[in-house]
């Protein structure tokens, strides 16, 4: 009875302040996350630009060294060699699985029941961790007991694949790709049965065989998902750092050592922190870039709900 | 329309089978081999003798502790990121004004943040906080990085309620605290599930945080328990591999008996 009465005299004032316009929760409501997400998140970002203008080995207070080691990270021969390799697995992912991906997911956009019970079992990579793909795989390519010795006469007889850096760098994106296919398939799955049925049907009509269908309406159709896949394996593969440990362990050598493998070992192989920083900083810078690319071109900032307009 | 079977994506179809099935394949046989047996024929053999004592040994080598400490994490970090993650949305979606959108803004750059690029000064904050090597200091950071998705997601399913509902309880005198409870949470019940299962997705493939956060037997969780077991069971393949198995057994439970909310969860912002 007392909170029916004091809410009723609170809206009482209220209501003579702002007549009868609706109430809306203000800013305050998203305090509490703000300043969880701001400690956790954007205090660190702020953080490892700063360690990366001193030297700091992780028990003593951090000293400060200005730009030195920028400058020692724009002269290192191994970042050079990180930051190709990072590009070299991107570009090949990509290339692999964006094609794959996009014919599968409009294959399984299709209601046929072979279809359907073919796309379960192709989501099933999906079921398991990166860490357990990688741990898998593994094993899967052991030179010895894996598949390579079944498949000895195609490799030209040599099995040991991850013990030379072409065939380090092809396995991770097999691997990569064996695991994330199914998700880009998925993204791809749900925009090609989002395009109106009235297309094709005006195309059959005009004679346009599958193929022709397939590139000039599909594809068109499919622009935005391709924009958000893409991003998806660009901001992925500048940060594949799991698979890159488990898998080779940087090897053959330091071979296969992207960047953020790169980083993690400065950091908290070597104890060198304020090196790991600028690498950490150079991450930051391209997946920020990346991403930023994303927001522009699909629109999420427009703040609309999918319902408008229909 | 288009029911003239396409005999060459059928071939492709068929291919892609043997690409995913066949390590699958490989698996599960390999797992269920005798350790003395499993080199006999091959990964893609077929089984000459099947056990499951491989499993036994996983479990005997504390993996349940492992699955136990994840499953605390998943739902830590879950509840953490509803508890802060609804009411952002909601005042992002209701509010009015330049701070609620600079806040949406915020967290849309948050999604660009990559883990990887600022673990070193989030390792030096955990361990400020007397965090280090407990699982709190898996869930917090865990559950920062999953907020922008989830802001994301819960923001585009509070816009899809009418307006008219949010002025109807508001001309029955409703605040702001009475209709996200009473509409708000009940009509998101869809955006909530995704954000549930794309959270608990992140705390259980986590590997970075686990791998820089804790260190002891106590803290583990399961993907740095399998990278461990490759050291501990390197010869040990058939129990490696169960342990492998073991580790996706959650995830399949949520996948049979909530599949729409493991699709969507797992395309998260992908998905809208």
């Amino acid at each position: 009875m007392v909170s029916i009465t004091s809410s009723r005299l609170v809206r009482g004032r209220e209501a003579r302040r702002a007549a009868p316009a609706l109430e809306r929760p203000g800013v305050a409501w998203a305090i509490p996350g703000l300043v969880f997400f701001i400690l956790f998140a954007i205090v660190p970002m702020a953080g490892v630009v700063y360690l990366s203008l001193t030297r700091w080995d992780g028990l003593s207070t951090p000293q400060f060294t200005g730009l030195h080691n920028w400058w020692r990270f724009f002269s290192d021969g191994q970042i050079l060699q990180s930051t190709l390799v990072t590009a070299v697995l991107l570009v090949g992912n990509i290339l692999v699985q964006a094609p794959i991906s996009i014919l599968l997911g409009v294959w399984s956009a299709g209601y046929q029941r072979n279809r359907a019970v073919l796309s379960t079992i192709f989501f099933f990579p999906l079921l398991l961790s990166t860490a357990a793909t990688a741990v898998m795989w593994r094993q899967l390519l052991d030179p010895n007991f894996g598949i390579p010795p079944k498949l000895a006469d195609l490799l030209g007889g040599n099995t040991d694949l991850l013990g030379g850096q072409k065939g380090a760098i092809a396995c991770l994106i097999v691997v990569t790709s064996w695991q994330f296919i199914p998700f880009h398939t998925l993204i791809y799955q749900g925009a090609a049965r989002a395009i109106p049925l009235t297309l094709y049907q005006a195309a059959a009509i005009d004679g346009a065989g599958r193929v022709r269908q397939f590139f000039h309406i599909t594809l068109p159709q499919l622009r935005n998902s391709i924009i958000t896949s893409t991003t998806f394996m660009v901001v992925g593969g500048l940060t594949a750092f799991d698979i890159v440990l488990l898998l080779t362990n940087g090897g053959p050598g330091t071979d296969t050592s992207i960047l953020p493998f790169a980083m993690y070992q400065t950091a908290f192989r070597t104890y060198d922190y304020g090196y790991a920083s600028v690498i950490a900083s150079f991450l930051l810078l391209l997946a920020t870039g990346a991403s930023l690319l994303l927001v522009k071109i699909s629109g999420y900032d427009k703040m609309t709900s999918t319902m408008e307009g229909l | 329309m288009r029911r003239r079977r396409n005999v060459v994506a059928g071939f492709a179809a068929f291919a892609w089978l043997l690409v995913i099935g066949v390590p699958l394949y490989a698996l599960v046989n390999t797992a269920i081999q005798p350790e003395s047996k499993y080199t006999d024929g091959g990964p893609v053999s077929i089984p000459s003798a099947v056990t499951l004592d491989n499993f036994r040994t996983v479990i005997h080598s504390g993996f349940l502790h492992y699955v136990w400490n994840t499953v605390l994490v998943a739902a830590l970090t879950v509840a953490i990121v509803l508890l802060l993650g609804v009411p952002i949305s909601y005042a992002v979606v209701r509010g009015r004004g330049w701070m609620t959108r600079g806040v949406f803004r915020l967290f849309l750059l948050g999604l660009a943040v990559p883990s990887q690029a600022v673990i070193i000064p989030l390792f030096l904050l955990i361990n400020r906080l007397g965090l280090y090597d407990s699982l709190w200091g898996i869930a917090l950071p865990t559950a920062a990085f999953a907020l922008p998705v989830s802001v994301l997601v819960l923001s585009g399913g509070m816009r899809d309620i009418s307006a008219s509902l949010y002025e109807a309880m508001a001309l029955d005198g409703a605040r702001p605290a009475r209709i996200l409870v009473n509409l708000v949470i009940p009509l998101s019940r869809s955006s909530i599930a995704t954000t549930c299962v794309f959270t608990a997705l992140q705390a259980w493939n986590g590997f970075l945080f686990p791998l820089i956060m804790t260190q002891s037997n106590d803290t583990k969780l399961v993907p740095l328990g399998l990278y461990n077991f490759v050291s501990q069971y390197g010869g040990n393949v058939p129990a490696l591999l169960a342990a492998v198995l073991m580790s996706a057994v959650p995830i399949l439970i949520v996948y049979l008996f909530a599949r729409r909310a493991l699709v969507m969860g797992l395309m998260g912002a992908g998905g809208k």
